[in-house]
């Protein structure tokens, strides 16, 4: 991608933005849960839900509520949460890190496994490993995060109870972090009991993000890497007498990762978007766990806040991926 | 399992859960909603304490889980067979103008898909259905609105290389018009995506439909659906953990049938693809 063009993108996520602000707003103002009558006490008089009502802005006409939402949004003022009454923009930063975080473990987890499985299946070709490779990217590709969540709990925090299946660290260790992100935090400051047991619970979550994007990797690898296998200079280096694994890994797989690494650009932000089922699944503490919960409460600031939030993530992840192809595949944006 | 076995498994299955929808009363053994407060968190007859009475146990109330079952893939097959043709009309509708037409209109309807796209498609649809309130019509609005976007891409795709093959040069040498081809030598040519595409929709709405019952948006206690079973079992899974196991392996096979469906039309509609799998 050259200058120019990473600029036109950049420019194009401005109306991207405002069409995500527009859409989220018109959509809530629809609601037919009044988020006012939910949070007064029983016996407060019409007065007192006025009152509230003016408080939040809720009884000025659309266009204006619209306006001043937007020009407070420019500011990076995303309004008071109604049902916690906290800043919108604190509490969204609050758990911004421990979804980065869970994040982070899966993407790791499902480049690791996927691109193992897929170098399995061509160094083992035609015999069980390929079988069991084949299987599992069908089984994986087919069933959503959601249904793995479930599954996880159900199998190895229920029958067979080995992995906690709920929250993101046992609050009866002692550890008093300076910031959210705690994962980061252990490992610099040493902390490797709290960082085990951090991921023990992030295992099972980070596990059902990134099993579906796993097995489409293992099987774009194996597609690719297979294809790389037949090419001529494989042959070279093959009657050279390299052995079938030096092969692989040092010759063929790096002309293969190109395919990979565009399909995890792509399925990125549908394993963030999953933080959303899989957070609340596991009583994870990020900012998906409360977006359920923002709906459920009709909170119409937090759910706001937490919709830009993701679509600016979404955005900045696109961006970033695009940007990476250009430096990994130099024709790419080549004149 | 080759191709064609493969589209038979899938659609025998489907075939299967549209005739136990159908027939869901006359098949059900007991009323889905009748309770039987005695007979509480039986479990499946093959396991201690299982009775003939209720062959897959009874939940929290004493209701029969298979019966429930049964009247759930009602729901399943009606919200996926409708959500997923209302989808897949609208996205096929716009996909096939913005690949065949180009120019404004194309940017216009991409454009809009990526915006589309910048929402987190689960928040969206717990957004739109927390709008349009409990309902399965709310769980079909949700994946139409949230899902055309899926046949939009790959159809307007399709229909790029479409235009550019030579079928399509000699329909306008002969002096057909737009309308013409796009109807007569275009659409026929991406119908085989459009099943498969359809046959994935189906899955997707069936799952669909599970997460909006988990965060309690898809329908009122009395209709009994394989995503409110799902969430009612989660409450007891320690105690009952069948009452979650079933439901669950009723979607997981339901969306592999719909994925083995797709896929296999997919590979026998493709003349390249059977051939180079010989």
């Amino acid at each position: 991608m050259s200058p120019a063009d990473l600029l036109r993108r950049l420019l194009w996520v401005i109306p991207t933005l405002f069409g995500v602000a527009v859409i989220v707003f018109v959509l809530l103002r629809v609601v037919p849960g009044d988020p006012v009558a939910m949070m007064i006490p029983p016996g407060a008089s019409m007065a007192d839900v006025d009152n509230l009502r003016a408080l939040y802005g809720l009884d000025r006409p659309i266009v204006v509520q619209f306006g001043a939402w937007l020009a407070d949004v420019a500011r990076g003022n995303f309004g008071t949460s109604i049902s916690l009454r906290q800043n919108v923009m604190k509490l969204v930063l609050g758990r911004l890190p421990a979804t980065l975080e869970l994040c982070l473990c899966a993407i790791v987890l499902a480049v690791t496994l996927g691109l193992l499985l897929g170098v399995a299946a061509v160094h083992w070709r035609r015999r069980w490993p390929e079988t069991v490779v084949d299987g599992f990217a069908g089984l994986g590709i087919a069933i959503p995060d959601f249904l793995w969540g479930l599954l996880f709990i159900l199998v190895l925090g229920v029958l067979w109870p080995v992995l906690p299946v709920s929250g993101r660290i046992d609050p009866r260790i002692a550890f008093e972090p300076a910031t959210q992100f705690y994962a980061v935090e252990a490992l610099f400051t040493g902390r490797f009991d709290v960082l085990g047991e951090l991921l023990a619970h992030m295992l099972l979550p980070a596990a059902a993000l990134a099993l579906p994007l796993a097995a489409s990797l293992a099987r774009v690898v194996k597609a690719s890497l297979a294809e790389a296998m037949n090419q001529d200079y494989v042959m070279l280096v093959r009657a050279k007498g390299y052995s079938r694994a030096r092969i692989i890994w040092r010759v063929a797989l790096r002309n293969a990762l190109i395919p990979a690494v565009t399909l995890t650009g792509v399925q990125f932000t549908f394993l963030v978007g999953g933080t959303v089922l899989i957070e609340t699944i596991f009583s994870y503490p990020g900012i998906g766990n409360l977006a359920i919960a923002a709906v459920m409460q009709r909170d119409l600031p937090l759910i706001q806040g937490l919709v830009l939030t993701f679509a600016v993530l979404f955005i900045a992840i696109n961006l970033a991926v695009d940007a990476t192809y250009a430096l990994l595949d130099p024709r790419v944006g080549a004149p | 399992m080759n191709a064609r076995n493969r589209a038979r498994f899938g659609g025998a299955f489907l075939l299967l859960l549209a005739v136990l929808a159908i027939a869901a009363p006359l098949i059900a053994p007991h009323d889905p909603l009748e309770q039987d407060l005695l007979s509480t968190f039986r479990p499946p007859v093959w396991m201690e304490h299982g009775s003939a009475m209720f062959l897959l146990g009874t939940d929290s109330l004493g209701r029969d889980v298979l019966s429930r079952l049964i009247f759930g893939a009602r729901a399943a097959i009606t919200v996926a067979v409708v959500a997923a043709v209302l989808a897949g009309l609208l996205g096929t509708a716009l996909g096939l103008l913005a690949g065949f037409f180009g120019g404004r209109i194309d940017t216009a309807i991409s454009r809009l898909v990526e915006i589309w796209m910048a929402f987190p498609p689960v928040l969206l649809s717990i957004v739109l259905a927390a709008v349009l309130g409990a309902g399965l019509h709310t769980v079909v609005i949700a994946i139409v609105v949230i899902d055309w976007t899926r046949f939009c891409r790959v159809i307007r795709a399709e229909v790029l290389v479409q235009k550019s093959r030579d079928y399509v040069a000699s329909a306008l040498t002969i002096g057909l018009g737009p309308v013409a081809i796009l109807r007569s030598e275009i659409a026929p040519n991406v119908a085989p995506l459009f099943v498969t595409l359809l046959s994935l929709e189906m899955g997707i709405a069936i799952v669909v439909e599970a997460v909006l019952s988990f965060a309690g948006l898809s329908v009122a206690n009395d209709t009994a659906t394989w995503g409110s079973m799902i969430q009612e079992g989660r409450q007891f899974v320690r105690q009952a953990w069948w009452l979650m196991a079933l439901p669950m392996a009723c979607i997981i096979v339901s969306v592999l049938a719909t994925q083995a469906l797709g896929d296999g039309v997919r590979e026998l509609a493709d003349p390249l693809m059977r051939r180079s799998k010989r």
